[in-house]
């Protein structure tokens, strides 16, 4: 994701990630990333709040309008109310993805 | 606060994201001034959830990934920012997709969006936003080239001031 937002803001359009994996992000240049402590498949939270989902999507669009240069990261204050165990096991998928079935044969 | 990026990675995936390989011809900056005030922006939302128009529009191709692991389904998706909770299916075999079709805010916030023009914070929404399917690997290259351009030009015709982009 962050290559296509390099492309898109690159074509004259302002981006912001909103992400789970900052570090990534700073690594391949997003313009604007704004870092999120969720389970993976939560970019804007849990389902149902919609308080969270404001805060996030809000924050998003202030760092969009906002940042004044490359390479700007805000990292949000935003504990997920699930425990971490719970959640680990939680966001993945019934079956592992196919990439990480094939790891796994190579491992075997 | 500081994001840990790694809270939730399975730890064999770790090293793999703490130092991605470089992407040949994405080593410069880039950058966009946003321009307008945000109260006055257009802005669009774009998910790499794999979503889609359940009944309308095609999944994204899985079965191909099951059969090619490091292949992922490089097309988009537009969809209408009129989009009515239920109405989208997700092509993602990375994660559960309980809670996004559960609560598509999770993924691509339309309401929440809707909530920000209806306070004056944002200025409209775009009419279309836009999916795509994350896993890219083998697929970057055409990503890159034929994706990123449509969706570019998609963008440009629905006036969008800036996009707010959300990996799952």
């Amino acid at each position: 994701m962050p290559v296509l937002a390099r492309r898109i803001e690159a074509a004259g359009i302002p981006t912001v990630l909103v992400t789970m994996m900052p570090d990534l992000a700073d690594h391949l240049l997003a313009p604007r990333t704004l870092g999120v402590q969720f389970p993976y498949g939560h970019p804007f939270g849990m389902p149902g709040d919609a308080g969270m989902h404001r805060r996030v999507l809000e924050a998003a669009a202030t760092l969009l309008a906002g940042a004044a240069k490359p390479g700007t990261r805000v990292d949000l204050d935003i504990e997920w109310p699930v425990p971490a165990k719970e959640a680990y096991r939680t966001w993945q998928p019934e079956e592992p993805s196919p990439i990480v079935a094939y790891f796994l044969r190579q491992r075997a | 606060m500081r994001v840990d990026s790694f809270t939730y990675l399975p730890r064999s995936f770790r090293a793999r994201f703490e130092r991605p390989a470089p992407v040949p011809g994405e080593d410069a900056e880039v950058w966009a001034p946003f321009e307008p005030r945000l109260a006055d922006a257009t802005i669009g939302l774009l998910s790499s959830a794999g979503l889609y128009l359940e009944g309308v529009q095609d999944p994204f191709d899985v079965e191909r990934e099951r059969n090619e692991p490091m292949w992922g389904d490089p097309s988009w998706r537009a969809i209408p920012h009129a989009v009515a909770q239920g109405g989208l299916g997700m092509s993602h075999l990375h994660v559960n997709p309980a809670d996004v079709l559960a609560d598509h805010e999770v993924a691509l916030p339309v309401r929440t969006l809707d909530a920000l023009v209806s306070d004056g914070i944002v200025g409209a929404s775009a009419g279309t936003h836009v999916s795509v399917m994350g896993y890219q690997e083998a697929g970057l290259v055409e990503w890159r080239e034929r994706t990123a351009p449509a969706v570019v030009e998609l963008l440009r015709d629905e006036g969008v001031d800036g996009i707010v982009l959300a990996p799952v």
